[in-house]
């Protein structure tokens, strides 16, 4: 169908045949994927293949002291005028193969089944050996074969590039040039120097982010919890126990009671980002809209006063709410109360349903001045004239509104919204110190509940769950809490696909600039 | 005729200002009133719940935030200050050298590195927390609140976006005149960019210094129920779970006016700064 024929459809027959269109893309997409899919595959073969023809090059091609850096890193650069830079080399590679040996070796042995010696094996009372000082700590096993592995790849990586700079020093002696150690700390300052400021970023993230996730991730498959707790139990590969519990295929009554408690914290979760994110988006921006507004006077009364909520810290306002709306001793209710408005105290936090409203409201009260002044910025990048053409030709502010105002701020802010949303997702400050996710569920499905389920609430988000496991003060449960870690990372991963895949501004990342 | 329409448009005007107005009064009463109450209760000799202002006023709260023993008030706030302090200085560094390579530096990894932590940002923070906590322990970080400032900067370079927006609006023929003039990308870096980027830099610094004020999850985990590692946020969320919330509410009050103040103070200082970085923050993510 061409354009032409396009717009001449009725609106509704445009809808249909968008909807229709859709449908039937699907299978010339999978279709489009698989005509594809050779060609990915050459591309992906090639790319891992890559370095080992480069490697085999190197060998064949190499002169005595790059072959010798095969085997100690650094050597071909030592005897190139690269001394100081060789050593490093060098000097890592031991580091990395006393470690590897020492601590790397026997770690990865025992980490088929997490160390063989529990406490309940291993007593012996005769002083100084008294206690469990010498049994076997699953979860060192664990964390030290994960930084192993981390530096094994870096060895790899750095043996690999030692290799490489060896064979370019050795064609530039072929051609009589040489290359010093202080040309390389020259191109530290020059093209390399995306090195000197990315160093310390990159130790930070993958001693703090990189090793932690690797670890959690590997958590959710053992059965890490008060039970199998370092140092005095040993834990163990259950499989895909955890995933088992968290879904509900147990196959006891409890499993339906786990699921239908998951079910319902996962689906208050994806609502409540939902409501949270837009609800203060568009407030805020009818609230910018208003102050903004040709002829309003005091617009920087307005704001200074929404900007004064933004500066006191958000736990503050937050502990103050959660009192002011307490049932009992609240001073809304009592004060409702005494002007006669209300008979009964308001169960603003302490029944399910209310109490999702008041967050939601109350999360209004935090972020609409947020949004307001975000939004009165863009708002007055918006070209005047196309507001003056549009008045010219007759449209009312409703419309202005829908077809300027709007399009143009959701175009500009799909990244903020993108990342309210997701923010939204880990919110945990807002629900845990307004309700502490309160009130707990008693019956799920009909259900009574009768399993731990980690004082679970009706306002608990995915993330304060899982806070609440790997903080119980009774029963703590890393694997099941690893487990609900990676489904919040499944959740922000598919909600940000959907947004990335359709900002233009974030794909275009170079033509911003 | 035409004069009517002229008057009924402005009737339609002024109705419409006046509709503002009755809404922008209402909305200020709304926000403003919990922090008069509050200000009002830190005043109070008791809680009394229905009560908007206080019966007797007194100072005393005050005083007896900085004095009590079971809530040591002022060792929280010289704890979260110190925290603060430190994590604005040294994060502020960081980020701006990761949004620096990324906005004005070209390397072969670069896209890839974007990627990376834009997918490690996806897991939830607290998820690595136990490893975390254990990594400390074994640097011997674990009981002190340095611990709590080493997560804080480990984790500064995810946060780059911002800056990097900024970043990417610096003209590059300024690097290049730079460069013609003989300095190296180091020199350019902290001589060139930086001084421009003064609103980058503010803004960076007011964001991490005022982020240790209100984290409640790491704090309270890293803390381990250690009263002389907690900072304000969980302090106070102490003060007013055990039971005792209605007693020290007043003394909590007090406590959210004194942590308040302070930010509030830096908030206006730079107000203008905070504004240019929400708005550029928003259109560049």
């Amino acid at each position: 169908m061409s354009t032409i024929e396009y717009l001449s459809l009725s609106k509704p027959k445009r809808a249909l045949y968008k909807i229709g269109s859709f449908f039937a893309n699907i299978p010339l997409g999978i279709g489009r994927f698989f005509k594809k899919l050779p060609r990915y595959l050459l591309k992906f073969i090639k790319k891992i293949g890559n370095p080992f023809v480069n490697l085999y090059k190197w060998l064949i091609n190499g002169d005595l002291f790059t072959r010798f850096s095969f085997i100690f890193m650094g050597f071909g650069q030592i005897f190139r005028g690269q001394k100081i830079r060789g050593f490093l080399n060098f000097i890592y590679e031991i580091v990395a193969i006393l470690f590897i040996v020492f601590i790397g070796a026997p770690n990865f042995a025992a980490l088929p089944t997490f160390g063989s010696v529990g406490s309940a094996q291993y007593e012996i009372d005769v002083p100084p050996f008294v206690g469990y000082k010498f049994n076997d700590d699953s979860f060192k096993i664990l964390l030290y074969s994960v930084v192993a592995i981390l530096i094994i790849v870096i060895l790899v990586f750095l043996w690999y590039t030692s290799i490489r700079d060896s064979y370019e020093l050795q064609k530039l002696k072929y051609i009589g040039k040489s290359k010093s150690d202080r040309e390389t700390i020259k191109d530290l300052g020059g093209k390399e120097y995306h090195k000197v400021l990315l160093a310390i970023p990159t130790v930070g993230i993958a001693c703090f982010t990189v090793i932690p996730i690797i670890f959690m991730i590997l958590i959710a498959f053992t059965n890490y919890n008060t039970n199998h707790m370092q140092p005095k139990e040993l834990f163990d590969w259950i499989g895909l126990g955890n995933f088992q519990q968290l879904l509900g295929l147990t196959g006891d009554s409890s499993g339906s009671q786990f699921v239908g408690v998951f079910l319902q914290i996962l689906l208050w979760t994806i609502i409540w980002a939902f409501f949270a994110t837009f609800t203060n988006y568009f407030l805020g921006m009818i609230v910018a809209i208003m102050i903004n507004k040709k002829g309003i006077k005091l617009k920087k009364v307005w704001r200074t006063i929404l900007i004064t909520t933004i500066a006191v810290p958000q736990f503050v306002s937050l502990l103050l709410m959660s009192k002011i709306l307490n049932t009992n001793t609240g001073a809304l209710n009592n004060i409702l109360m005494q002007l006669g408005v209300i008979e009964q105290g308001i169960r603003w936090l302490d029944d399910g349903i209310i109490a999702k409203f008041t967050i939601i409201i109350v999360n209004m009260w935090i972020g609409i001045p947020y949004t307001m002044l975000m939004c009165t910025g863009i708002l007055m990048n918006i070209p005047e004239d196309l507001y003056e053409s549009a008045k010219i030709d007759g449209a009312s502010p409703y419309k202005m509104y829908m077809k300027i105002t709007l399009p143009y701020m959701l175009f500009v802010t799909t990244p903020y919204l993108i990342s309210t949303f997701v923010g939204n997702i880990n919110n945990f400050n807002v629900i845990y110190l307004l309700s502490s996710g309160g009130p707990l569920f008693t019956n799920v499905n009909g259900q009574m509940i009768t399993i731990d389920v980690f004082g679970a609430g009706q306002t608990d988000l995915l993330i304060t769950w899982l806070y609440k496991m790997s903080m119980g003060q009774v029963f703590k449960d890393y694997g099941v809490s690893s487990v609900i870690g990676i489904v919040v990372f499944v959740i922000v991963a598919f909600f940000s696909l959907i947004f990335y895949s359709r900002s233009k501004s974030v794909q275009n990342e170079e033509e911003f600039q | 005729m035409a004069k009517e329409r002229m008057r009924s448009k402005k009737g339609v005007e002024f109705t419409s200002k006046l509709l503002i107005y009755i809404i922008l009064v209402i909305m200020s009463i709304i926000w403003l009133i919990p922090f008069v109450y509050l200000l009002s209760q830190s005043f109070a000799s008791q809680y009394v719940s229905g009560n908007f202002f206080p019966e007797e006023w007194t100072f005393q709260n005050y005083i007896n935030l900085f004095t009590d023993t079971i809530y040591p008030f002022g060792r929280w706030y010289l704890n979260t200050l110190a925290i603060a302090i430190i994590t604005a200085i040294l994060q502020t560094v960081i980020q701006l050298m990761t949004a620096y390579s990324f906005s004005r530096l070209r390397f072969k990894t670069r896209k890839a590195y974007m990627k990376l932590i834009l997918i490690l940002g996806m897991f939830p923070s607290f998820l690595g927390m136990i490893v975390t906590y254990f990594i400390l322990d074994m640097i011997g970080l674990e009981s002190s609140i340095f611990g709590l400032i080493l997560i804080y900067i480990a984790g500064s370079g995810m946060g780059y976006y911002v800056a990097k927006g900024f970043f990417d609006t610096i003209p590059r023929s300024l690097d290049e005149a730079a460069m013609i003039d003989g300095a190296n990308k180091n020199t350019i870096f902290w001589k060139v960019i930086l001084p421009l980027s003064k609103p980058i830099v503010v803004y960076t610094v007011l964001m991490s210094f005022t982020a240790p004020w209100g984290d409640y999850m790491m704090a309270s985990y890293l803390a381990q129920g250690k009263q002389e590692l907690f900072n304000v946020a969980v302090g106070l969320q102490q003060m007013m779970t055990k039971g005792n919330d209605v007693r020290y509410f007043p003394q909590f009050c007090a406590g959210g006016v004194v942590v308040s103040v302070g930010i509030m103070a830096l908030f206006f200082w730079l107000q203008k700064y905070y504004v240019e970085g929400v708005t550029g923050g928003a259109v560049k993510g």
